[in-house]
């Protein structure tokens, strides 16, 4: 900086630890929740310190299940949300790598229209065409299945105009060398396009998965079956009662275990989310 | 932007294609277009029968005061979210572009809401704030606040508001602070030695040479708040009270479901794919402009 | 694609060798909303039903709230998905009668079955409401429960007050009592605000929710509850809701914990909290009939019920009918209807399973189970107390609901928010008027 006053660091520091305090302030309000047993919860005057209900609480949310508030565990709510979050990131790399390389490195009749097919559906969100995607996957019979809950999600743009702009930015020559190797469009995509990408994957799997983990309209829609719920959706239910009260205890553990996994692919791989972001908008 | 060293390939570019294509014409333009149908049809729950209207549907619409009142939530909402949002990210990725030696410990603590869920930002928030059980509540009434978002407008649209912003704050916070160290150390020194106090500097320096990220992040948050923060509300309010927190995209799900007005809520879905559409574009201009320079 | 071929040749063996004692089980989907005690009671009946017999296995689904599991049903029923049971809560009665071809009647369930099946055995209070006029049984009542206020008996000792309120002005006075004895945030409340405020209460002073018998004898109904009685009741809850001398407490019963809790010492709900209330509460109460105002005639008429009831789906096979058909017969059996409704606090649904919990004397030591009975069959009911039938009645509850928080909030008198509930309402009933033929 421009001007080392020790008043301007320590304002700093104070202003972002009070934003830090902010961000933690919910979470750890919920860490707090699921660590005491539910009356304690419900009477509106929780202590702000750990209880002593912690393992408890998470053995029963994560195999057990309420018994008081329906629900399965959420074991394998887990399981269904990690799945949906792959298909969808894996799913989306897969076919928007493909479908800028054509769109990038090949002229032909209709590609500007097959573009703009494609770039149309960038900001339109499953949520604004909810009922009508609802009765195609249930046409295609796609209802309670893995390819239900993620086909529609990984039909957007973000990823295409992602590798095109990456691929904007590899210089020719580099075209022109493996050409005069000799390579023909599929060696050049294997040996040099596909190393090149690596990043770029990176980046666009950590957006994507976060992005399929919190979904919620959608898996709340088209899983009929409990076996097929995500942990996201599960929460909502387990605060939904029918004559009885919520356990609000079980409800913040499941919190806390929604948040853990796309929290860690934040944290451990940084670098690549705040790439992935930056460019993904860019 | 066209590169010039390209394949021939006559059919390899189709193939390339066909997954994406197949997979946007199914799930979106298929289903897109049956919202334009549906929008002109009236059906009861079950689908048993239909009839084709016209522009009924579109006509009732227009004519129900409930729909300009979620426009203008929508708007509230939008405003409030981004103008909340972007300003406090700003303020902390400010401070965090000094040279502070514990600035990346900072950066990883302010960015990880990103990741929560929306629906799972509402449920914490509603917890904090639940007017029975709330930690927050609590304190709120003892001091004689009459907190009660079940029945108050203002404070249910103030809780989601908190939700969105406090998920949101993350990712502006990225961008400014991306932004923040692209903008030349050299700039900056100029102007210090113009002899303008940091405050100054802000303003007339950082400020305007930010305007790209800022533009570009408030179009980003306007279409959040449009469509991210279904999973907020429905967790937190259910569009309540009084319809206060029903926004538009809240509002075609609430309408079709139950298969309640299939209809309507698919004439909603139109209107607002054209919205989106709109911005898209005006993103769009945006996105070829700043890939430019 | 030798390795899946030989899997799946020894897991087809397998299943042959495992299925052969139980062959062709003919399985009966059951979509739900019952969470908590109730829900263990779903799976129950459903675990003694499959092992009572050899031929059918009920599978219970919990579907999420009664909305959420009516939305399921509806939306599987479009995508050819649908359950062969769905459990729809009373509101949706109408829609689900209207829908002819996408159920199946119990009456010509129990018929086509050839299952014994007498609509006299069943209580005529519950089963009215499920039945058209000719008294044929449309869907089975599963858990029936009616409005009832909630007492904190302890409550009452603090603040002095000698006898449990049984008039509207006695409980305004009671909780302006209970407020100034330390209830601070709610000397009385409701759950479910449509419910007590609009339909329970309507049918309690004997004035119509609509026309045509509240909608019982004809889908061209024409709402009604914009009348004085109705503005007063309304009026007074805005006056008081200012200094939380009554407080809001939202559409649905979630924060029922707001009595459990010792919050609201004063409480309306469903008498089907009975088993939450028993788990929870942590001082004395008991359930008494809804309050009315005396200067009414006729009040208190009878109340209506609530709860849900079991809709067959249409379209499945008829072995999946005759199994369904004998579901019924297992549910309706005398012994397992008095446990079921001592256990869980809902109404029993045939005139014997009464009978026994009376003969066992079971309401000498549980009054607060009789609370309900005691409404229903107050009176001899009338046009508008023998229930309600209004179609889109989930929609119409969020309208009715979304002006009575406009007026309780203060944006809009008792007047002008029960006119605009009625006219909204109105219009949406022309609408299913419209779609239903």
């Amino acid at each position: 900086m421009v001007e080392h006053r020790r008043w301007n660091d320590i304002l700093a520091y104070a202003i972002l630890t009070f934003g830090v305090f902010i961000v933690v302030f919910p979470v750890y309000v919920a860490l707090i929740a699921s660590t005491h047993d539910a009356a304690t919860v419900v009477n509106g005057n929780m202590p702000m310190l750990p209880g002593s209900h912690t393992l408890e609480n998470y053995y029963r949310a994560i195999f057990v299940g309420g018994s008081r508030a329906s629900r399965e565990p959420v074991g394998h709510m887990l399981m269904n949300s990690f799945v949906m979050a792959m298909g969808i990131a894996l799913g989306k790399i897969v076919i928007s790598i493909l479908s800028a390389y054509a769109v990038v490195y090949f002229r032909f009749p209709f590609r500007q229209t097959a573009f703009w097919i494609i770039f149309v559906t960038l900001m339109l969100p499953v949520e604004v065409r909810i009922y009508p995607t609802y009765k195609v996957i249930a046409d295609l019979k796609m209802l309670d299945t893995y390819a239900g809950l993620i086909l529609p999600l990984i039909a957007s743009a973000t990823g295409t105009l992602l590798f095109r702009q990456f691929f904007m930015t590899i210089p020719d020559e580099l075209l022109e060398a493996s050409r005069i190797d000799g390579a023909g469009p599929f060696r050049f995509f294997k040996d040099t396009l596909l190393p090149l990408s690596v990043t770029t994957m990176a980046a666009l799997f950590v957006i994507q998965f976060i992005y399929g983990w919190n979904q919620y309209l959608w898996p709340l829609l088209i899983t009929t079956q409990e076996s097929m719920q995500t942990i996201v959706t599960g929460i909502k239910k387990m605060l939904t009662t029918t004559d009885e009260l919520a356990e609000w205890q079980l409800a913040m553990a499941t919190a806390i275990l929604a948040m853990v996994p796309p929290v860690a692919v934040v944290v451990f791989m940084q670098r690549r989310f705040v790439r992935g972001l930056v460019e993904t908008e860019k | 932007m066209e590169k010039s060293a390209v394949f021939k390939g006559k059919l390899l570019p189709y193939l390339l294609l066909v997954p994406q294509l197949v997979i946007t014409l199914v799930f979106f333009y298929w289903p897109a277009s049956q919202a334009v149908w549906q929008s002109f049809l009236r059906e009861d729950a079950f689908g048993l029968n239909s009839e084709f209207i016209g522009l009924e549907n579109y006509q009732a619409l227009l004519a129900q005061p409930e729909y300009y009142k979620a426009m203008a939530t929508t708007v509230v909402f939008s405003s409030l979210v981004a103008a909340l949002s972007l300003s406090i990210a700003l303020l902390f990725a400010t401070q965090a572009d000094k040279n502070l030696k514990a600035a990346p410990t900072f950066k990883v603590m302010m960015i990880w809401p990103y990741a929560v869920a929306p629906a799972v930002a509402g449920v914490l928030w509603l917890f904090i704030f639940h007017p029975s059980l709330g930690t927050m509540a609590r304190p709120l009434r003892m001091m004689g606040f009459n907190w009660n978002p079940m029945l108050n407008g203002n404070h249910a649209m103030a809780l989601v508001v908190m939700a969105a912003v406090w998920k949101q704050i993350a990712y502006n916070f990225l961008f400014f602070l991306a932004g923040l160290q692209a903008i030349p150390r050299s700039v900056l020194e100029a102007g210090a030695i113009d002899g303008a106090g940091p405050y100054r500097r802000f303003w007339t320096i950082t400020f305007p040479l930010l305007s790209p990220t800022t533009f570009f992040l408030l179009v980003v948050n306007v279409v959040y708040v449009f469509f991210d923060t279904f999973g907020i509300i429905d967790a937190v309010t259910g569009g309540g009270p009084a319809g206060a927190t029903t926004t538009m995209v809240y509002k075609v799900y609430a309408d079709g479901r139950l298969g309640g007005d299939l209809g309507g809520s698919a004439a909603q879905s139109v209107i607002l794919m054209v919205i989106v559409i709109v911005l898209t574009a005006i993103q769009f201009r945006y996105v070829e402009r700043k890939v430019q320079y | 694609m030798i390795r899946p071929q030989f899997a799946l040749a020894t897991l087809f063996a397998c299943t042959l060798a495992l299925a052969s004692p139980a062959q062709a089980v003919t399985e009966i989907q059951w979509w739900h909303a019952m969470t908590g005690g109730n829900n263990d009671i779903v799976n129950k009946l459903a675990a003694d039903f499959n092992a009572s017999q050899p031929d059918y296995k009920v599978v219970p689904t919990f579907k999420g709230s009664y909305p959420d599991t009516m939305n399921a049903g509806i939306a599987a029923f479009r995508a050819g998905t649908a359950p062969h049971i769905l459990q729809v809560f009373e509101v949706g009665t109408a829609t689900m009668m209207s829908a002819k071809g996408a159920v199946k009647p119990v009456y010509q369930l129990m018929k086509d079955a050839g299952e014994p099946f007498d609509p006299n055995n069943y209580l005529p209070a519950i089963t009215g409401y499920y039945s058209t006029s000719k008294g044929e049984m449309l869907s089975f009542p599963f858990n029936s429960s009616s409005m009832v206020m909630w007492v904190n008996l302890d409550a009452l000792k603090k603040a002095n007050i000698a006898e449990i309120p049984k008039t509207w002005p006695e409980v305004f006075e009671g909780a302006k009592k209970l407020k100034a004895a330390g209830y601070a945030t709610c000397g009385f409340s409701n759950a479910w605000a449509t419910w007590a405020n609009i339909e329970q209460f309507s049918a309690w002073h004997n004035v119509p929710i609509g026309t045509k018998a509240n909608g019982l004898d004809g889908f061209d109904t024409e709402l009604k509850f914009n009348s004085p009685l109705h503005v007063q009741h309304l009026q007074t809850l805005i006056e008081l809701q200012k200094d939380k001398t009554y407080d809001y407490s939202g559409r649905a019963n979630a924060s029922e914990s707001r009595f459990g809790s010792g919050e609201c010492p004063l409480f309306m709900t469903s008498s089907g909290y009975y088993a939450t209330a028993k788990g929870t509460a942590k001082f004395a109460f008991t359930s008494v009939p809804m309050p009315y105002y005396p200067d009414v005639t006729g009040a208190p008429q009878n109340s209506i019920i609530g709860g849900a009831s079991l809709w067959v789906m249409g379209g499945k096979k008829p072995e999946e009918y005759k199994g369904i058909a004998k579901f019924f017969s297992f549910l309706s059996d005398t012994d397992r209807q008095a446990k079921l409704h001592q256990e869980s606090g809902y109404l029993p649904i045939t005139k014997a399973a009464y009978e026994k919990t009376k003969a066992d004397g079971f309401y000498d030591k549980n009054p607060i189970l009789q609370t309900p009975l005691k409404e229903l069959t107050n009176k001899e009911p009338t046009e508008n107390s023998r229930g309600l039938r209004f179609g889109n009645m989930v929609q119409l509850r969020d309208v009715w609901s979304e002006e009575i928080e406009a007026a309780l909030g203060g944006q809009k008198t008792a007047q002008q928010a029960l006119d605009t509930a009625v006219s909204r309402g109105n219009a949406m009933l022309r609408t299913f008027e419209k779609t239903a033929k």
